[in-house]
């Protein structure tokens, strides 16, 4: 009877110096994959290297023998030292199934929920197949974990709201405005955080970036970076009238964007809406902006409360995450302990508790 | 088939819509759904079975009473959210319509302002009456449905700017877009009342009440002055002045049913 086994690391048990010297390469995965699954302890092997990890997969009669042939095969490959072993986790049977589960659903991932990693999991799983590293059992666990990821996304809030800044403004732009591409955005003081601001607000469309700084040089750089226009701070007011967004994050001791500077802006942009993102402390805008129509501003500390309160419906949707995966995990294992006799039944999706009752 | 079975059927269809929105947003677990729509479109359906039966038993459009008058303004309005609904991605919209077209259905039948069976006096008795009423009342659909996108724009830009953010918040459209929706369903409210209202003008025969024709006008002014501030004023202004013109047109419907009751629309 085959058992799978899985060995890695990850941004919970390893650093980034650990995790990179044991990451493998996009264009040497194939060719990896064959070699480890073509070992005679390992029946198939699939291999996921990620930036927050990298793990091996593989099917094996004897799981301690698995284990020794992967660590062997890491060691030939990364000089895996006896004092490095600390960094790697080792799950078989059961725990391995579960593992995976709770990886390709994001659970396991540094931004609980986050979605990203089932499209890297299906990644190593297509170059695994093309390398012919996986068969029966491989195949069969892999192509239930996608089917798992997707119940646990479509069935609970795990991937729900905005979990930073960035992601934040921009659902809350997109809420604004609907799409972004006639959006025009200001970065006003190019701080970090307002340069990472602008690059999600452009990921989503938003162009025409103006970028207006006290260092004329610092603005030129950043303009340079978001392929936007630098414009000199005194004038940065003047072409208020043709943006969307204005992200402000300037080291200014006092507020810049008052309430009649922003007054008589509206009225000559026609009421259109402007979304103002004021990262700095002290504050560049006066918050009583907020009152006037068509105006939405957030400081950073709204922008913070936002992500921080959408992580929290996430982690409290974990217990229904893992209700769920025990579920797969349950019907998984009984396949493998029966030999892959018969195939298991898909699972039947669990109904969710409300909470109302 | 009676036609209050198939009225009955329609009402709680929407009201059974409404009720499931209103439970999974309760949970915290909104998802997209078929159920709201399809609760819909089934209401739909019995509502133009009810119409259908009525017109057979009237031999004309039934548009006799105010009780009629509900359920055609019910229909116009269903009618237009699934042409407008789904253009616009608005899937709420079907959560905040379902209410407003079960309110005006429970009242309709609620309320004694149904005439009893027998002869009756009613627009069938001419042609362009007939279709000036008609018209007007799917006119007065597309302004509820703009009501109903204003509700839905308030709700959503008050969210926006208190930074309370709801669970519906992520499912409600952009406000950009409520905006959009709201300006369209003005402007097309605004066009077929122009019509119904010219559509009367041809009506010779038949002398209507000068309170209608001057609540007719009323209307029509309100609207045409609110699509011509649309220019001047702000997206929420325009969003609480087509929930407050509808909300003062149907009481002052409501109102003209006392003071000219014989009268045709």
């Amino acid at each position: 009877m085959m058992d799978v086994v899985c060995l890695g690391l990850s941004h919970q048990t390893a650093d980034v110096s650990t995790r990179e010297r044991f990451a493998f390469a996009e264009h040497e995965l194939g060719a990896c994959v064959g070699e480890l699954g073509r070992r005679p302890e390992l029946g198939e092997a699939l291999i996921l290297s990620t930036c927050n990890r990298v793990e091996l997969y593989a099917a094996a009669a004897d799981p301690a023998a698995g284990f020794a042939t992967i660590e062997a095969y890491l060691s030939s490959r990364a000089a895996l030292e006896p004092e490095d072993r600390r960094f790697f986790f080792r799950r078989d049977g059961s725990a391995a199934v579960r593992h995976l589960f709770r990886v390709v659903s994001g659970l396991e991932s540094m931004v609980l929920g986050e979605t990203e990693i089932l499209g890297q999991v299906k990644r190593a799983y297509g170059v695994a197949v093309q390398s012919g590293g996986t068969a029966r059992h491989l195949n069969k666990l892999f192509q239930r974990s996608f089917n798992v990821a997707k119940e646990v996304r479509t069935r609970t809030n795990i991937t729900r709201g905005p979990v930073s800044v960035g992601s934040v403004a921009v659902d809350l732009a997109e809420k604004i405005f609907g799409r972004l591409n006639s959006c025009r955005a200001m970065i006003l003081g190019a701080g970090e955080t307002s340069e990472m601001t602008a690059k999600a607000l452009m990921s989503r469309g938003a162009h025409g970036i103006f970028v207006s700084n006290r260092s004329y040089d610092r603005a030129l750089m950043l303009a340079e970076e978001t392929n936007g226009e630098a414009i000199n701070f005194e004038q940065w007011h003047e072409r208020f009238d043709d943006i969307d967004i204005l992200i402000s994050s300037t080291s200014a001791p006092h507020a810049i964007v008052t309430v009649d500077k922003l007054s008589k802006a509206m009225r000559r942009r026609g009421n259109r809406p402007v979304f103002v993102i004021d990262l700095a402390v002290p504050r560049d805008v006066d918050p009583a902006v907020n009152n006037l129509d068509g105006v939405y501003l957030y400081d950073i500390d709204a922008l913070q409360g936002i992500a921080a309160h959408s992580m929290n419906v996430r982690r409290q949707e974990l217990t229904e995450c893992e209700r769920l995966i025990e579920r797969h995990v349950d019907e998984f294992s009984g396949w493998l302990a029966n030999g892959g006799r018969p195939p298991a039944p898909m699972a039947q999706p669990v109904a969710i508790e409300s909470a109302a009752s | 088939m009676d036609d209050r079975f198939l009225l009955v059927a329609s009402t709680f269809c929407f009201l059974l819509g409404f009720a499931y929105t209103m439970f999974v947003l309760g949970t915290g677990r909104y998802r997209q759904s078929r159920f709201v729509f399809g609760s819909m479109a089934l209401g739909f359906a019995f509502q133009c079975g009810f119409l259908v039966a009525r017109g057979h038993a009237l031999n004309a459009c039934p548009l006799t009473n105010l009780f009629e008058v509900l359920i055609f303004l019910s229909w116009s309005m269903v009618l237009l959210y699934f042409v407008v609904g789904t253009a616009y991605r608005l899937s709420l919209l079907g959560m905040f319509t379902a209410p407003m077209a079960f309110v005006f259905q429970a009242f309709a039948m609620i309320a004694p302002i149904d005439s009893p069976p027998g002869p009756r006096r009613h627009v069938g008795s001419h042609p362009w009456l007939e279709t000036h009423a008609a018209i007007c009342i799917v006119a007065y659909g597309a302004f509820a449905l703009a009501c109903v996108a204003g509700v839905m724009y308030l709700v959503q830009e008050r969210q926006l700017k208190t930074h309370k953010l709801r669970e519906f918040f992520f499912h409600l459209p952009p406000i950009a877009d409520l905006a959009v929706a709201i300006n369209r369903l003005l402007l097309t409210g605004f066009i077929l009342l122009t019509l119904g209202l010219l559509s009367g003008f041809e009506v010779h025969e038949v002398r209507a009440a000068w309170s209608k024709i001057a609540w007719g006008v009323g209307v029509w002014i309100i609207y045409g002055a609110i699509l011509k501030a649309d220019k001047w004023i702000t997206p929420r202004r325009v969003a609480q002045l087509s929930v407050a013109a509808f909300s003062i047109t149907l009481a002052t419907l409501w109102g003209l049913n006392f003071i000219a009751p014989a009268s045709p629309l």
